[in-house]
């Protein structure tokens, strides 16, 4: 085996983690590497289009204090309200420190950042809409990931591209728990690498991949959610999952909320702008669970579009194609590319996707990862950031935006407070068998002979998950998905691959990740079960209301052995917002 | 509809040399390309090697030789190749690693030596630089590149001469070149000046029309050939 020794390692390449590396390397005495299952710059972050929200108050006026109450009440008041505060006060000066990397922010016309309205960033606290979004084009994502890694190579970081990582080397002692280091799988050449360090940073992004419809890379499979739970590490709030109002119909392919920022407005079968009906203040821009559910609601009641009555339309017509070449030409060339639809000329048939979740692995305010129910149960050596985390900045539901801020934010402080750590800490001795369990898994995948088909089962996993524990849920369709994905995991015990080749080995690779996505997806579907209301992205029908009495809190999902997990809860950080209904 | 995926596949660890193999199964008409290679590889051969991730043209992992054209596979939909047999094969210029995965090492270190970064040594201002929208308008076109390697990979120069820094290097320079907030256009163009740079680009415009993102490479390079003439004189 090849062993590796870094000061901080920090895993995957996206908007955390480049933010993780470059503060680690500013403040690390010693080395830092990353290591990423792609390129770094075909991580997902490039995908998110709207814009970052932050106060800037370049259009309009603004305040932290609203951002801070907007994302709050966005979460459904199960946000941490200390973490929400850090945030939007942070996050104005990211923005800028962005701009001073080089960002290529879209301009007004006095020179200032750009900025455009965003689902359920409003004034004064919830009076109507406001530009919050600082943006360029509709390519923000791609222009936040293209500048951090345009960084990184000015800062000579160090990076092992196209590396697998399949398992942290994670020890019980006496204090606790205690991570030195990471295994990684080289995929060019089947070599198995141990990274021993100091301090780990995981910045590995989502699972949306468990989903059949979603706007998630084929890469977002969960890898890193899966293996701290493997190894003891519970889960936070895995319960929400938030579908994005506005995929391309079948396809999933996101289309920004900055469309309807815009001004672009949803239409039913017979034309109605109906989300007036479901939130009367801010319509087609409140929160995406609401608007999410109002579809569906529509299209339930026989309201959706087309000759299935399954879709409904994003109407763009109205708005002056030169506005929209200019600030959203990426989703016009989606609609035309791939539904062959003029949004100029006629409405885009759209659907809600799998975009992103809101829980992960749990994490203080400085990025270190917790394996109990307190603050005071830190894994030494261990951080996370970004998608993976849970901080719990996004609480029940995700305002549009806050994720790149989210990255910006919390990446950089988990990568000050990995080097911190570094820099007081001696390298501890690796177990002897340290790359012991990846090797295992790799040998036991890449010779599986069974008669089950990687694919077949992860599309069952994704169908099924789609129908039973998506945008609503009841106990009915929860209770068979526990079921169903049991017999899953049954199944993937046995499969079989074909390749059993060294170089490139992209078979054996997806049916790890396979097993990965069944982790992330049974510690979704056990945590829904056991919140029996409704909250942000998680609704319940049978349990229909908000019940803050019993559950104003975080649910911390451990596995004990596949299909068996064990639910405890931890506290929700409150604050001066007192949780009030949620209506807009 | 039925279709006939011809695929050139190579795998170093077994094969003496690449072949090509064929593969038979329906598909739709508004499958991308990448989802008929899924197609094959999930129900008919698992050994199957390519790059992907978005899957919707933002990444640029998937860039391909597509019935003799340089796409991303998950941009070009069947309807789009006008018949039912279509040829994969993996970009040109760089070494095949596996079936359509090629070393894009190379291709890395040529971005990396335009010195793709901001430079700008004074002392940042308290808010955000000031730039006009027309001056962002300038170098717009240069932010959408992804780094595919769909252009410099289509580039008959790059094929024949692999140390010219190929297109999608100079759209990056470009990008900061010409961006009113950066101050390190001198040293780039001077970079671009050399044996390996803009000059040896002769207009085939090749790389204008592999570019996914409708970037428009070849008077994006032009316009770094006259920066260099004008800051010679």
């Amino acid at each position: 085996m090849q062993v590796h020794k870094y000061d901080v390692i920090v895993v995957g390449a996206g908007g955390s983690g480049l933010m993780s590396a470059l503060y680690a390397k500013k403040n690390a005495l010693g080395s830092v590497a990353v290591i990423s299952k792609l390129y770094p710059t075909r991580s997902h972050t490039g995908a998110a289009q709207g814009g970052v929200g932050a106060a800037l108050g370049n259009v309009d006026e603004d305040h932290w204090e609203w951002h801070m109450f907007d994302t709050i009440k966005g979460g459904d008041y199960l946000t941490d309200q200390d973490a929400a505060e850090i945030f939007a006060k942070d996050v104005i000066e990211a923005v800028l420190e962005l701009e001073h990397m080089g960002l290529p922010f879209s301009r007004l016309p006095n020179g200032k950042i750009a900025q455009r309205r965003f689902g359920g960033h409003t004034r004064e606290f919830g009076k109507a809409p406001v530009h919050r979004a600082c943006y360029a084009a509709d390519r923000t994502g791609h222009m936040i990931l293209q500048t951090l890694y345009q960084q990184s190579i000015k800062q000579g970081v160090t990076f092992y591209n196209e590396y697998v990582v399949l398992d942290l080397i994670l020890e019980d002692d006496i204090e606790g728990k205690v991570c030195k280091g990471v295994v990684a799988y080289e995929l060019a050449s089947g070599e198995m690498h141990t990274f021993h360090a100091k301090s780990v940073v995981l910045a590995s992004g989502g699972n949306g991949r468990m989903f059949k419809v979603t706007s998630n890379a084929h890469a977002l499979t969960g890898d890193l959610t899966s293996i701290a739970y493997r190894r003891g590490i519970p889960l936070e709030d895995m319960e929400f999952y938030q579908f994005h109002p506005t995929g391309l119909y079948k396809l999933g392919v996101l289309l920004t909320e900055g469309v309807r920022g815009e001004g672009g407005i949803l239409r039913n079968s017979s034309g109605e702008r109906f989300m007036e009906r479901y939130a009367p203040t801010i319509k087609d821009l409140a929160p995406r669970d609401i608007v999410s559910r109002s579809m569906y609601f529509e299209i339930r009641e026989g309201r959706g579009c087309g000759p299935n009555k399954d879709y409904i339309h994003l109407d763009v017509t109205h708005i002056d194609p030169k506005i929209l070449e200019e600030r959203l030409p990426d989703i016009m060339d989606f609609s035309r590319t791939y539904l062959r639809v003029e949004p100029t000329k006629e409405p885009v048939p759209i659907q809600p996707t799998a975009h992103y979740t809101m829980g992960g692995i749990p994490t203080t305010l400085d990025g270190e990862v917790i394996y109990g129910t307190t603050n005071d149960t830190k894994v030494r050596g261990l951080f996370a950031a970004g998608e993976v985390a849970c901080v719990s900045l996004h609480g029940a539901n995700r305002l549009g935006t806050n994720s790149l801020g989210d990255l910006i934010v919390f990446g950089r402080r988990a990568g000050v407070t990995a080097a911190k750590y570094a820099n007081k800490t001696e390298l501890e001795p690796l177990p002897l068998d340290a790359d012991q369990r990846a090797l295992d898994l790799v040998n036991r995948t890449k010779n599986a002979s069974g008669k089950e088909s990687v694919a077949k089962i992860r599309l069952e996993m994704q169908q099924t998950m789609q129908d039973n524990a998506s945008v609503f849920r009841t106990e009915e369709t929860l209770s068979s998905q526990v079921e169903i994905l049991r017999g899953l995991i049954e199944r993937y015990k046995n499969i079989g691959i074909t390749d059993r080749g060294e170089r490139f080995n992209t078979e054996l690779l997806e049916a790890i990740e396979l097993g990965f996505l069944l982790d992330n997806a049974e510690a979704l579907v056990h945590s829904a079960l056991n919140r029996r209301e409704s909250r942000g992205a998680h609704a319940r029908e049978d349990y229909t209301e908000r019940n803050d009495t019993q559950f104003l809190k975080h649910t911390m999902c451990y596995q004990l052995e596949p299909g068996k997990t064990e639910i405890r809860w931890k506290d929700v950080v409150l604050g001066k917002y007192e949780p009030k209904p949620r209506t807009y | 509809m039925q279709a006939v995926f011809k695929i050139r596949r190579f795998n170093p660890e077994k094969d003496k040399k690449p072949y090509w193999a064929e593969y038979t199964l329906e598909v739709d008409a508004k499958d991308r390309v990448l989802d008929i290679l899924n197609q094959i590889k999930w129900e008919l051969d698992g050994s199957l090697a390519f790059r992907r991730s978005c899957a919707h043209g933002i990444c640029g992992s998937d860039a391909m030789l597509i019935n003799g054209k340089n796409r991303l596979a998950c941009k070009v939909l069947m309807m789009d190749l006008g018949g039912n047999t279509v040829t994969v094969e993996p970009i040109r210029g760089l070494a095949v690693e596996k079936d359509l995965i090629v070393d894009m090492r190379p291709f890395f270190e040529s971005y990396e030596a335009v010195m793709p970064f901001f430079i700008n040594d004074d002392p940042a201002p308290a808010r955000e630089h000031l730039q006009s929208p027309e001056d962002r308008d300038i170098y717009d076109a240069s932010t959408k590149c992804i780094l595919c390697a769909c252009c410099t990979t289509s580039c008959p120069i790059f094929w024949v001469n692999g140390s010219y820094l190929g297109p999608a290097a100079i759209v990056q320079a470009h990008r900061f070149i010409f961006d009113s907030r950066d101050k390190g256009g001198a040293a780039r163009l001077a970079m671009l000046n050399q044996n390996t740079g803009v000059w040896r680009c002769r207009s085939a415009y090749n790389c204008t029309e592999a570019c996914p993102r409708d970037i428009p490479i070849t008077d994006v390079i032009g316009q770094v050939k006259r920066a260099i003439l004008y800051s010679n004189t």
